[in-house]
C-alpha cells in the first residue's frame, strides 16, 4: 500500500510537467524560451533569500552549539517529567523546528540507539512526521518578499508549534 | 523576529561562556554560514525549475484556469485575493505539494505564492493578513504519509513502519487546524 501510494507521489510532478508543456503547445506558447524566461528569475530571488537565511542559520547553529540547547533541553524534560516522555523525543521536539537536516540526523540516532520499536522512536516518529522547520519557513519565506515588520506572525508560530508538540505526544501515548 | 535572534544570539554566548564551549560556538557560527551557502545553492536550482514550469503556466493561461478551478477552496481561508489571482494557483499547488510530501516542489512554490501575495500588498515591508494565514498552513505542515520516517524506520528493522501513518495524519491534522485557531485568537487580540 505505502509503496503504491510512494509510486504515485513519484509521478506527480512528471505528469504535471507533461500535461504543462503540452498544454502550453496546443496554445501556441514556445515552452522553451517560456521556461528559460520564468528560470531566469530564480538568482534574483534566491539572492534576496540568501542573507535571511544566513542570518537564522548563524543564530541556531550558535544556539545548538553553544550548550544552551542542553539547558533548554534539561529544562523541558524536568517541566514535563510528570508526562514520563522519553528525553529523547524531549530533543526532537526542539530541534524540529531549528533544523531539518540536524532533526532527521538526530532521529536516524534514535531509532539506533534505542532500537525501533521503542517508545523514544515511535513518539519522535510523530514529532518528525508532523512537525515542521518553523524557522527555515519563516527565513525563506519571509525573505523572499523583503518583510521586515512581521506583526504577531512569531508568537502565533511558535505557539502553533508547542500545541503541536503535545498533540504529538498524546496522540503517540493513545496509539502505542 | 528581531526580539527572537537577539535573544537567540546572546544566550548563546553568554551559555557558550559559561560551559565552555567557545571554540565550538565560534565554529557552529561559520558552520552555519556555510549550511546557508549550501541550502541557498540546493535552492538556487530548484527554484528556477519551478519559475519556469510557472512561465509556460502563465503564457499559456492555465494559472488562471487552475487559480478559477481551486478560487472556492482558497477563498475560504484567503479572503482577500482578487477573482482567478495568480497567488490562488501558486497556494493550491504548495499545498498540494506539501500533502505529498513533494519537498522540491513545496518550498520554491511558496516563494512564488508570497510574491504573488506580496503584488497585492499596499503596504511593502508589513506582512499582510493572507502571507500570514500562508505562511501558518506550511509551519503546520499538513502532509498524508511521511515517506522519509517510514524510510528510516524500514531501515533499522521496525516491525511495521506503515503504522506511523495514521498517528502523523491525526496529529498533524489536528495541528494545523489549532494553529489556525491560534492565528484567528491572535488576529481578534491584535486588531
Amino acid at each position: 500500500m505505502i509503496k503504491q501510494l510512494e509510486y504515485l507521489s513519484l509521478l506527480i510532478i512528471p505528469l504535471f510537467l507533461l500535461f504543462t508543456v503540452l498544454y502550453g503547445t496546443v496554445k501556441k506558447v514556445r515552452v522553451y524560451d517560456s521556461f528559460v524566461e520564468g528560470a531566469k528569475q530564480g538568482p534574483a530571488i534566491i539572492l534576496k533569500i540568501f542573507p535571511y537565511l544566513l542570518t537564522i542559520f548563524v543564530a541556531i547553529k550558535g544556539f545548538q552549539a553553544s550548550g544552551a540547547f542542553d539547558v533548554l533541553r534539561d529544562g523541558f524534560y524536568g517541566l514535563f517529567g510528570f508526562l514520563d516522555i522519553p528525553i529523547e523525543a524531549v530533543s526532537m521536539a526542539i530541534i524540529k523546528p531549528l533544523s531539518g537536516s540536524a532533526s532527521t540526523a538526530l532521529f536516524t540516532d534514535i531509532v539506533k540507539t534505542t532500537g525501533a520499536d521503542s517508545m523514544a522512536t515511535q513518539m519522535s516518529a510523530v514529532i518528525m512526521g508532523s512537525a515542521e522547520t518553523t524557522f527555515y519557513v519563516l527565513a525563506v519565506y519571509l525573505g523572499a518578499v523583503s518583510i521586515k515588520k512581521t506583526r504577531y506572525l512569531v508568537p502565533v508560530c511558535l505557539v502553533a508549534d508547542f500545541i503541536g508538540i503535545v498533540v504529538a505526544v498524546v496522540v503517540t501515548r493513545w496509539f502505542f | 523576529m528581531n526580539a527572537l535572534w537577539l535573544i537567540m544570539v546572546c544566550v548563546s554566548i553568554v551559555f557558550a561562556i559559561f560551559t565552555g564551549h567557545l571554540e565550538a560556538f565560534t565554529k557552529a557560527i561559520f558552520d552555519g554560514a556555510k549550511a546557508a551557502v549550501e541550502i541557498s545553492l540546493y535552492l538556487l536550482g530548484i527554484v528556477s525549475v519551478w519559475m519556469g514550469i510557472t512561465k509556460i503556466l502563465e503564457d499559456s493561461g492555465l494559472i488562471y484556469r487552475i487559480a478559477h478551478l481551486f478560487k472556492p477552496l482558497i477563498c475560504r481561508l484567503f479572503k482577500n485575493i482578487p477573482d482567478d489571482h495568480p497567488s490562488i494557483t501558486a497556494i493550491t499547488l504548495n499545498v498540494l505539494a506539501n500533502l505529498f510530501g513533494l519537498g522540491n516542489a513545496a518550498t520554491p512554490l511558496g516563494i512564488q505564492a508570497m510574491q504573488d501575495l506580496d503584488a497585492l500588498n499596499q503596504d511593502k515591508g508589513v506582512i499582510t493578513p493572507e502571507m500570514m494565514t500562508f505562511i501558518v498552513i506550511n509551519t503546520a505542515s499538513i502532509q498524508l504519509i511521511p515517506f522519509s520516517v517510514i524510510g528510516i524506520l524500514a531501515n533499522y528493522g521496525h516491525h511495521n513502519p506503515a503504522a506511523v501513518v495514521l498517528p502523523v495524519l491525526i496529529a498533524t491534522t489536528i495541528s494545523a487546524l489549532t494553529a489556525l485557531l491560534v492565528l484567528a485568537g491572535f488576529r481578534k487580540v491584535f486588531k
